[in-house]
């Protein structure tokens, strides 16, 4: 696996250096990528000629649109053997909890069609192991991290706020305030718009990092939820987190997941994801980040015409761990089939 | 770890359900451990959806051979796979069994858990290692490979529960009684989840070192997704949760959580 130093781009300690370095990625990126593909490896070129896919968040830029989903991701290592992982427009690592979290009792998943339901609960260990043990070979890489975290309480948000803006090498956070499968906080904070405010007012009071709230699909109204969190002062948002959902093994009459229920995600959930991300990016100034059964670069194509500005592959790369780079060289190539300098064209180009 | 194209060289149906693939993948059998699995995409389409498990039943000559029970969709359709097709797999994953040499040895297989305990087997034999191997059904026609099995030389004892062939009662019962009188070095299991608890008492019970390989429904298969985990006991008698893919899904006995 290839090494690099973390792109200062990205390194959003000092204000000052982090405008003119993205300042020179931009320009890097728009000459067909220079300034990233002399850190990639040379049979995998991050951009085709004349073609742009460098995107914004609000302050953070990512060299290509297409990110892994948390939660499925690990910590990026179990997906070094596969890929190079130089070549995402953003890492995103598992959920993040102040304190070591055990997880939910196995078994813990359970295949539908098209679709897989797990109850994972955050199994993680801990900010302590995090910035000791994970952070230290993430920051090896270009592109951007993005640390996702759970409280239990809207003063745990903050606190892991705080204290991951104060190590370096991350480059925004994405606050989880969606998680179905935990009973203390968790999908809570994302169902009423109030908590949803509170805890981004509380992480955004403790980070200068940008901040990304990824939303619940269990809701009645999306759009309520991301207008609470933008008016909160979010700076992006990433939707959809999982569908709540249940599956029963019919020869012993018992739940499938020993959680009884769980988060349903993958190929089946993709029609509500395009839907939610098409509402929420007409509700909102900030960009979006749409996620749910992307697959493919079509798929991914389909949530940047709907105002995605950027993408997240999960589930899918559970089941082949390089989707996400067929994702990226997928967009690319209709770029250029479609005669496209830039992926920022299609983004919200929906024709209706 | 590779994920590779694998060209089906035989797939072979040695029972009702239960088959036989051969797969070429030099790669991967290369460098396969006893205990060790491939996770295999079973179809072209997303349903099913996830890969599909399946332990290493033998390596070698550039082959790996599987030995699966045609269960669902997935299987199925691995199954209906004719020589000369493709079929996508990661692998080798996952920690395989602790190989010893010189050492006598007792390998306790329940139905399909002589999948594994095939190629530990045979490795075991080619490292000097005297082995008793315990084979359990349900009945006789759940016994296969008997004729490989003695062929790797080996002293081969069957228990049936319905007494339809070897000994009547758990492949447990009949490893209890060859515990009186013999002495093993290590022992090896793998089947359903009650078998290797029982096991694991006996092994307990004798001072034998012994391990175990472990199923559990899996989404990744290379620790990503911390789905497939099993309750582990850490030294200080503290339980956790450890991936079965990574993890394991060998692990020793005194580490697992038998309760849950």
């Amino acid at each position: 696996m290839e090494q690099a130093e973390k792109r200062p781009g990205v390194n959003p300690k000092e204000e000052d250096e982090k405008l003119g370095a993205r300042g020179k990625g931009l320009a890097g990126t728009g000459c067909a990528g220079s300034g990233l593909k002399s850190r990639s490896t040379p049979q995998e070129p991050e951009t085709g000629a004349g073609v742009n896919l460098e995107v914004q968040l609000g302050d953070l830029t990512l060299p290509n649109p297409v990110m892994p989903a948390s939660g499925t991701f690990g910590f990026g290592e179990e997906y070094a053997p596969f890929l190079d992982l130089n070549r995402l427009g953003a890492l995103v690592v598992k959920t993040i909890t102040l304190e070591p979290t055990p997880g939910n009792p196995p078994p813990r998943l359970m295949e539908t069609p098209s679709g897989l339901l797990n109850s994972i609960g955050l199994q993680n260990p801990g900010l302590e192991v995090f910035l000791r043990e994970k952070l230290p070979y993430l920051r090896r890489f270009t592109p951007p991290l993005i640390v996702n975290i759970a409280g239990r309480t809207v003063e745990e948000y903050g606190e892991l706020a705080a204290r991951l803006s104060a190590a370096e090498g991350i480059a925004a956070l994405e606050v989880n305030i969606s998680c179905p499968n935990v009973r203390e906080g968790g999908i809570v904070f994302g169902t009423v718009p109030e908590m949803a405010a509170r805890v981004t007012a509380t992480v955004k009071g403790q980070t200068h990092l940008p901040v990304i709230v990824k939303l619940t699909p269990n809701v009645t109204d999306i759009t309520v939820l991301a207008r609470a969190v933008e008016d909160a002062g979010a700076d992006a948002l990433s939707l959809i987190n999982t569908l709540q959902g249940m599956a029963i093994d019919l020869e012993t009459r018992r739940p499938a997941l020993a959680n009884i229920v769980g988060g349903l995600s993958g190929p089946a959930i993709k029609p509500v994801a395009l839907c939610a991300v098409w509402r929420v990016a007409r509700a909102v100034k900030i960009p979006v980040i749409g996620m749910g059964g992307i697959v493919t670069a079509r798929d991914a194509l389909e949530f940047l015409l709907a105002g995605a500005r950027a993408v997240a592959v999960g589930t899918a790369g559970l089941v082949n761990p390089r989707a996400i780079i067929e994702v990226i060289d997928g967009i690319k190539a209709y770029l250029q089939e479609q005669g496209l300098q830039d992926v920022n064209e299609l983004v919200g180009a929906l024709r209706i | 770890m590779q994920k590779l194209e694998a060209e089906v060289v035989a797939s072979i149906r040695i029972g009702p359900d239960i088959c036989l693939l051969r797969l070429k993948a030099p790669a991967i059998a290369a460098t396969a451990r006893p205990g060790q699995f491939v996770h295999l995409r079973c179809g072209e389409g997303l349903d099913p959806l996830l890969r599909r498990p399946l332990s290493i039943h033998d390596s070698g000559d550039g082959e790996l051979t599987l030995f699966y029970q045609v269960k669902g969709r997935g299987t199925a359709w691995l199954s209906r796979q004719h020589p000369g097709s493709k079929v996508d797999l990661l692998g080798p994953l996952g920690r395989g069994f602790t190989l010893v040499s010189g050492r006598r040895l007792a390998l306790v297989a329940g139905g399909l858990g002589m999948a594994p305990l095939f190629f530990l087997a045979r490795q075991a034999r080619e490292l000097g290692n005297e082995v008793d191997f315990f084979y359990g059904a349900r009945n006789s026609r759940g016994l296969h490979r008997l004729e490989a099995l003695e062929d790797l030389g080996i002293r081969l004892f069957i228990a049936t529960d319905d007494g339809s062939a070897g000994f009547r009662g758990p492949v447990t019962a009949l490893w209890e009684k060859q515990l009186k009188d013999n002495h093993y070095d290590r022992a090896y299991a793998c089947g359903p989840r009650p078998a290797l608890a029982a096991f694991a008492r006996l092994a307990a019970a004798a001072a034998v070192p012994a391990e175990v390989s472990l199923e559990e429904r899996m989404a990744c298969g290379f620790g990503a997704c911390r789905g497939c985990v099993t309750a582990l006991r850490d030294s200080r008698g503290e339980k956790y949760y450890e991936n079965v893919c990574t993890g394991g899904p060998v692990f020793d006995v005194a580490a697992v959580c038998w309760e849950g």
